[in-house]
């Protein structure tokens, strides 16, 4: 580990070392240190999952760590929740905003603590007067008598900052606060993230954006599978260094990725787009191939992929399923044509968590389990039982409800579920997330057999492990758009990083 | 197919319930309430005069027919997490539109025909309301409530038609021959055998659960969700306009206003009988054990003489208690077990974190 800068001008303001948070087996952050000073603009990079939220999370109160020093203006502290945090004078701006769309600016800026008069009445004048003040100091022309709806989120993130200003933060973080702004909004807040700097306030950035980090930021620490890794200042290191050093490490061995012949095309995507969240999107699995889709978080991946399924409308672009057209729009449809997709939010969209075991397992397959139009118990559960028994699903019995389950016999009973509608094309969205590591290459094994069977998987991972163990061909998606195309050879981490983090023009 | 070369099953068995049959089966929600009727039952024979007389179940089962009948389609409704709060303005309609289309000479087994007919169109609208402008059903069923009542008593003004065959009238107040149970409990068998079939032995049932349980879950899995729901408000247009057409014909009066407020005593039913106002939880017996505690309870109160007011509010404690028993019990038992981990030394589960090691064999 690389010491922090030693000569600093400041006493620093805010000080984590070795911050440690798991879920129940999961493991978000193993070991977490980060350095805030007042006056300087620090930046926080890492892959998804690397554990940035889960720190950013920690810092605002609302996850607790277990383990871990905690320093805020030299003293120790424990945030219990996300209150205190602000008290204390830290602010964070998330990437969505919550503003109370039908309160105006100024109110929005006060919820909660409106100044009052006698009588308990608010007073009304004063808190214009101060949302006028700072708006004037951060050079922001919004007007603090309209709603809130209908801003834009560059305005509403400049809204949050004026709140977080009003409270007189003395730290303040930004979690991809650029995400969704254009050029001249992330200049706006650029503009007011260094007139804050210039105050003395410390300020936390989260960017998967490199020209971001290098524009706006003097320091920068990386973070990797939930582990500090380097800080360094922003003049000494460069894209390439950092780069390196948030994938750095052995891939080759992790997956035992076997290379199966590959057949004809099963699913074709062409041109496939949705407004505003992805464009003209094209690609091609082959039967016994594993195509990835790789890219950063909010790329627009799991929209292609439920677009494709049905789950979701789609405006232009066809869906083709082993040669035949598939209307878009029915996943009823896409399942009898041999299309399944495990979702990416177990909890949510793949499991029915309040059923049970069986109840899940057949859920898809119900229609063939009925018997001169009678369905029973005894046939879900023989079939269930079958399936359990396969993924050796850890239950006591098949009514044992799924939302009792561990993540990993969860994504089990989940993936159970799809294979016994027994698909040509796989589509799997994020397969392991949050399990644990022994279920995880089990995963990994039985898609891997699963291709070599001759079925077309399609796999959207944010883990570049996995992205680049398992997949024969990968496709990074950035923006909603197709950047590149890489077959295995081609698949460097830093040709995907690259690709997921820059768009088409740059890229060429 | 692909999945015959997978991995060859593990020596891993399962057994099919946790639980053992009799506990399954006698330790429900469902059956408290059944067991809650036996009670009121027994202890009205004993104490109340005349609660035992055969005449009493007559009209007993007159009086709920109606109420029993609409409760069949409302709780697979409630069971997908909707409502149909206009039940009883279909009713009404249903009762309008078979006098007014029998008195204009149409033969009366028509005139029902078409009744039915409108009640499914009735219940078209909410389900297109619902399901395809996507408002909640809610807001839609308590305008079309209005709306259908409107329709109803426009039609017909404030008059009333009694006049209808004899053979009909009679065939709704009939009794079954040797016992006092009126023929139309005949009619509610067919349709309770029908409504459970339909919601526990057929795939449609398994997707109706799944959307109370989790609708996202469900169209993922590709239940149609849409269809689903128009469908059951389709249904229970239909039966709402075939209780209409038996509520005319056992009062002998097609009336605008007919079965007003019928609706609430539907939904305390299903809710009395078990099935959760969230949705994904309920069995069909519940309900029908609803009606009927509800019927005995009102029916004994009465014959002791005790006024409808005090009748109401005993029905409504006992609505509100069934209703807040679940959460209270799963409170009690999330305490009991909170206190047990304590004394344990376990650590309590983290927010994001699953409790599953638990349930690992």
């Amino acid at each position: 580990m690389t010491a922090p800068p030693a000569a600093s001008p400041a006493a620093p303001t805010l000080v984590l070392d070795g911050v440690a948070k798991s879920f129940g087996p999961v493991v978000a952050l193993r070991s977490g240190s980060l350095t805030l000073r007042p006056g300087s603009v620090h930046a926080l990079i890492g892959e998804n999952g690397a554990g940035k939220s889960t720190l950013v999370k920690i810092i605002a109160g609302l996850y607790q760590r277990d383990a871990g020093t905690f320093e805020y203006l030299g003293e120790p502290v424990d945030f219990t929740t996300t209150a205190e945090s602000k008290d204390a004078g830290i602010a964070v701006i998330y990437q969505e905003p919550t503003l109370f769309p039908d309160l105006s600016v100024t109110e929005n800026v006060f919820m909660g603590r409106q100044p009052t008069m006698s009588f308990g009445r608010i007073d009304k004048k004063a808190m214009r007067d101060e949302v006028v003040s700072l708006f004037e100091q951060l050079g922001v022309h919004v007007d603090p008598d309209r709603p809130t709806r209908g801003l834009s989120i560059a305005d509403q993130q400049l809204v949050e900052i004026a709140k977080a200003m009003s409270l007189d933060a003395k730290v303040l973080v930004m979690d991809e606060p650029t995400a969704a702004l254009s050029g001249v909004e992330v200049e706006r807040l650029f503009s007011v993230a260094r007139a804050l700097r210039d105050e003395g306030r410390a300020i936390l950035f989260i960017s998967h954006r490199f020209d971001e980090v290098f524009d706006l930021c003097d320091t920068v620490t990386v973070m990797r599978d939930g582990e500090y890794i380097s800080t360094s200042a922003i003049a000494d290191t460069t894209v390439d260094q950092l780069v390196r050093q948030m994938v750095g490490r052995d891939v080759t061995d992790l997956f035992p990725k076997v290379v199966a012949p590959v057949g004809d095309v099963l699913l074709k995507v062409e041109g496939l787009t949705r407004t505003g969240v992805f464009h003209d999107v094209s690609f091609e699995v082959r039967a016994g191939e594993i195509v990835a889709l790789a890219g950063l978080v909010g790329a627009g991946r799991s929209e292609i992929a439920r677009a494709a399924f049905g789950v979701d409308p789609y405006d232009s672009g066809t869906v083709t399923v082993a040669g035949k057209p598939l209307p878009g729009g029915d996943p009823t449809k896409a399942m009898s044509r041999g299309l399944a997709l495990i979702p990416e939010d177990r909890r949510r969209q793949g499991a029915v968590l309040d059923s049970g075991i069986a109840r899940n397992v057949t859920l898809t397959i119900r229609d063939r389990l009925t018997r001169f139009g009678v369905l029973t118990n005894a046939a879900e559960n023989a079939s269930a039982r079958e399936w359990a028994a396969r993924f050796e699903v850890r239950a006591p019995s098949l009514d044992t409800l799924a939302g009792t389950l561990s993540g990993g016999n969860q994504q089990k009973v989940v993936i159970a579920k799809w294979l016994a509608t027994e698909p040509s094309v796989l589509i799997v969205d994020e397969p392991t997330r949050g399990i644990d590591v022994g279920t995880k290459s089990e995963v990994h094994r039985l898609l891997s057999d699963l291709a070599g069977q001759g079925l077309a998987i399609l796999m959207i991972s944010s883990e570049l492990p996995e992205v680049l163990g398992m997949a024969d061909r990968v496709l990074v998606v950035h923006e909603g758009r197709i950047t590149a195309n890489l077959t295995r050879e081609e698949a460097t981490p830093e040709a995907v990083m690259h690709a997921a983090t820059h768009s088409l023009e740059e890229t060429r | 197919m692909a999945s015959a070369t997978l991995a060859p099953p593990s020596e891993r068995t399962y057994r099919d319930f946790q639980r053992p049959l009799w506990k399954r089966v006698l330790l429900t929600r469902e059956m408290a309430v059944v067991g809650a009727l036996a009670l009121v039952i027994a202890y009205a024979s004993l104490t109340v005069k005349n609660f035992g007389a055969p005449i009493t179940y007559t009209y007993l089962f007159l009086d709920i027919a109606a109420i029993l009948l609409i409760a069949l389609p409302m709780t697979l409704i409630i069971v997908t997490g909707e409502i149909d709060l206009s039940v009883a303005s279909v009713v009404g309609l249903s009762s309008v539109l078979t006098g007014t289309l029998h008195q204009a000479g149409l033969p009366f087994p028509v005139a029902a025909l078409v009744a039915i007919v409108a009640g499914a169109v009735a219940g078209s609208i909410n389900g297109f309301l619902v399901t395809v402008v996507g408002l909640p059903s809610l807001a839609v069923t308590i305008g079309t409530l209005a709306l259908f009542r409107g329709l109803a008593v426009g039609l017909l003004g404030t008059t009333a038609i009694t006049d209808f065959p004899e053979t009909w009238r009679d065939l709704a107040t009939s009794k079954i021959p040797g016992t006092p149970i009126p023929s139309v409990v005949i009619l509610i068998v067919v349709l309770a055998i029908v409504f459970a079939w339909l919601l526990h032995f057929t795939p449609f049932g398994r997707g109706i659960f799944a959307i109370g349980q989790s609708k996202e879950a469900a169209h993922f899995s590709g239940v149609r969700v849409e269809r689903t729901k128009f469908i059951l408000f389709v249904l229970s247009g239909a039966v709402a306009a075939l209780a209409g057409i038996y509520y005319t014909l056992r009062y002998g009066s097609a009336r605008g206003d007919n079965a007003t407020g019928l609706e609430l005593s539907v939904v305390a039913a299903v809710l009395l009988g078990g099935v959760s106002i969230f949705g994904g939880r309920g069995a069909l017996h519940g309900p029908i054990a609803g009606a009927l505690l509800i019927g005995a309870m009102a029916s004994a109160l009465r014959l002791a003489s005790v006024t409808s007011d005090v009748i109401n509010v005993i029905t409504g404690t006992l609505l509100i208690l069934s209703v807040v028993m679940p959460s209270l019990l799963a409170w009690a038992q999330s305490r009991r077990a909170r206190r047990r981990g304590k004394r344990k030394g376990e650590t309590p589960a983290s927010a994001g974190a699953t409790p599953g090691t638990a349930a690992s064999s």
